[in-house]
């Protein structure tokens, strides 16, 4: 789960982190009323879940209270990367001697929170990984003592060559490994992290994602979810025990299992066409999740053809088929189907789906060409 | 031979009474797994289909000397019911459970590995050494015994592949879900190398999705480890950066993980791809011939 800049940093002031003063605003109207009580400059943020505002022009410096409205009237209700921007941060501006990125993340390979910390902060920082990986410091953190005070001295010096500084640093990468572990997250990142002239250290910018597995334990985190109209369906067909991903293509897919339906899709565009979802429906024969799992395909207005693709391993064939026959009697829908059925009592459930006249297959290759031909013939 | 279960692993069921454990403990005493008990807080005393439910792992180890253990608890309980079995001296334990956060498995993983314990998934679907001994969901009856040593971190796209082996003659020493989460137990490389030493292992089949780089640091592994053929499939070609594809191991980020570079891994480590899952078998066949020539 992915939550906006101005989220994460009431978490990092949750937890003591020092980050600079800042109001959130729907509205030029709240712009003009927020900068009525403030005389400094303000950096105007869009507040979107994306990376790239900066370069999309929805981060602007404005020196005074008009400069502030002028930049809020430009980002709201901007388009970055598809996403209209509906907040925007008011954050008081910090002067910069020097920008650092410090992040967490859960690492797979060391199975570690891992500390990422980097003198080249305030640019993106896949690219520093992409072009300079040397730049980036690298510490797994033994999940057992946590950031110890002398290693988390030992990355601020390395960032900040000064021990005044390094001790100050530390203090701030102790509480970001806490507010982590202690909120499930799998993305907490400072970027940048500035160094004012005045020796001062500042979060300007924050990230944050969670784990979804972690949710139920994570009540607050939870509330600060903003679901877009994808997500909503994604998070709608969770609910339902489904496994929902929407894309962008016409042949509509549901699987059970998440590996093979990753593989069904990747058949569909084998053999050329595209598959319009992800949907795992799980290892049940359950009539119900079926139906569930083909309204979600026929909401989908680009959806012309589905292929239906299960593998019956302790799941019985013909209790699936069975499923699937009460399932379509259910719903009534024109939409051309084609269901590939293997594994466990496999010819009873394709004898079972033949007598109700469906069209079935037995390998997922001959699958896809069927959904595709099917899907070609409804274009036409 | 074969590797981590065989006909002398002693089986405990952890969450024998709950509805998946209870229908899975009598599958797996219908193949012929070796089931010696079961585990369920406040249950001891009960018997399940023949198997005697005890309160602790301890105790159960100590009655019947279970070497090994398979968790349906669910997942909020995932990692305690991990860490009981390691106490109690379970050398093996394969966690089925989906759903267990990842800061769990951090801290469990840390610790069982000081303990010695082996841990397989969680969010797997367990093991099998065919007509011997099966730890899991998976169908038994797709299984055969053979050569062909297998490791996937998907569940139905293994059986997929398992069912074309066996209908193409081609049997398995051993089969290992792995699981499709971020931080599990045993990986690839653990395992290479277990099949790597195992006699009755002649050829690996490799099953990896996008995400991570656990597919990458496999073919580096076996490039310079393995002396017997490696064969691939990477499921995920055509998913989009940044959405999680139903296991939470399986989403690509910031452009890593994705299968062009999997795929590209392998090649340099001469370990073919198939295309898609039917091709796996020809695959085998061709690079068998080569070794056997």
């Amino acid at each position: 789960m992915k939550i906006h800049e101005y989220q994460a940093k009431e978490i990092f002031k949750k937890y003591g982190l020092p980050v600079p003063n800042d109001v959130l605003c729907q509205s030029v109207e709240e712009v003009e009323k927020a900068m009525a009580k403030k005389d400094g400059m303000v950096v105007v943020k869009a507040q979107v879940l994306v990376g790239g505002r900066g370069k999309a022009g929805g981060v602007k410096l404005a020196k005074n209270k008009q400069e502030a409205i002028d930049a809020a009237r430009q980002i709201l209700g901007m388009d970055i990367k598809g996403l209209t921007v509906e907040k925007i941060l008011l954050a008081d501006a910090v002067d910069i001697e020097k920008e650092f990125y410090v992040g967490l993340i859960n690492d797979r390979n060391t199975k570690s929170v891992t500390l990422m910390a980097s003198a080249e902060g305030g640019v993106e920082i896949e690219e520093v990984a992409k072009n300079t990986p040397e730049l980036i410091h690298k510490f797994p953190i033994d999940p057992l003592t946590g950031l110890l005070d002398f290693q988390a001295r030992e990355i601020g010096m390395q960032l900040f060559g000064d021990v005044k500084l390094a001790r100050k640093a530390a203090g701030i990468l102790q509480k970001l490994y806490t507010l982590f572990v202690e909120t499930d997250a799998t993305i907490a990142e400072i970027n940048p992290l500035v160094l004012t002239p005045d020796g001062k250290i500042w979060a300007i910018d924050g990230k944050m994602n969670f784990d979804d597995n972690a949710l139920y334990r994570q009540s607050e985190i939870e509330a600060m979810r903003e679901a877009d109209e994808d997500e909503r369906k994604e998070i709608e067909a969770h609910e339902k025990g489904l496994s929902y991903v929407k894309l962008d293509g016409n042949i509509g897919c549901m699987v059970n299992g998440a590996g093979l339906a990753m593989a069904t899709m990747d058949m569909i565009k084998l053999y050329g066409g595209e598959p319009a979802n992800f949907l795992d429906i799980g290892g049940s024969s359950n009539p119900q999740k079926v139906v569930d799992a083909m309204n979600i395909l026929i909401s989908d207005k680009n959806v012309n053809a589905v292929m239906i693709n299960i593998f019956g391993g302790i799941t019985r064939c013909d209790d699936v088929a069975r499923g699937l026959i009460e399932a379509l009697n259910t719903i009534k829908s024109d939409m051309p189907i084609v269901v590939r059925l293997s594994g466990t009592n496999a010819d009873e459930g394709l004898a079972l789906l033949k007598e109700k006249g469906l069209p079935t297959v037995q390998t997922m290759s001959e699958a896809a060409q069927k959904a595709i031909e099917l899907s070609r013939v409804q274009e036409s | 031979m074969s590797i981590l279960v065989n006909k002398d692993t002693k089986l405990l069921v952890q969450g024998i009474t709950g509805r998946d454990g209870q229908f899975h403990a009598g599958r797996m005493k219908e193949y012929g797994t070796n089931i010696v008990a079961g585990t369920s807080p406040g249950k001891g005393g009960q018997v399940v289909d023949g198997i005697p439910v005890f309160d602790t792992v301890a105790e159960a180890v100590k009655k019947t000397g279970a070497n090994t253990s398979i968790i349906f608890v669910p997942a909020a309980f995932a990692a305690d019911a991990i860490l009981e079995a390691s106490y109690a001296g379970i050398q093996l334990v394969v966690t089925i459970s989906e759903g267990v956060p990842i800061q769990d498995m951090i801290r469990v993983t840390s610790i069982i590995e000081r303990n010695g314990t082996k841990l397989i998934g969680p969010n797997c679907p367990g093991l099998i050494t065919p007509d011997e001994a099966l730890i899991g969901i998976l169908p038994g009856m797709i299984f055969k015994k053979g050569n062909i040593g297998l490791m996937s971190r998907s569940g139905t796209l293994t059986y997929e592949v398992v069912n074309m082996l066996t209908m193409n003659g081609m049997g398995q020493s051993t089969v290992v879900g792995i699981g499709g989460d971020p931080v599990a137990g045993l990986y690839y490389i653990d395992l290479l190398e277990m099949y790597e030493n195992d006699p009755e292992t002649e050829a690996v089949v490799l099953i990896g999705e996008i995400g991570g780089d656990a597919e990458e640091q496999a073919a580096e592994y076996i490039a310079k480890h393995m002396t017997k053929p490696v064969v691939s499939f990477i499921a995920g070609q055509t998913a989009p950066p940044g959405k999680r594809m139903g296991h939470a191991g399986a989403i690509i980020s910031s452009g890593s993980g994705t299968a062009e570079e999997k795929i590209k891994a392998f090649a340099k480590a001469n370990v073919p791809v198939a295309k898609e899952p039917s091709e796996i078998p020809g695959l085998l066949k061709e690079k068998l011939a080569k070794v056997n020539a």
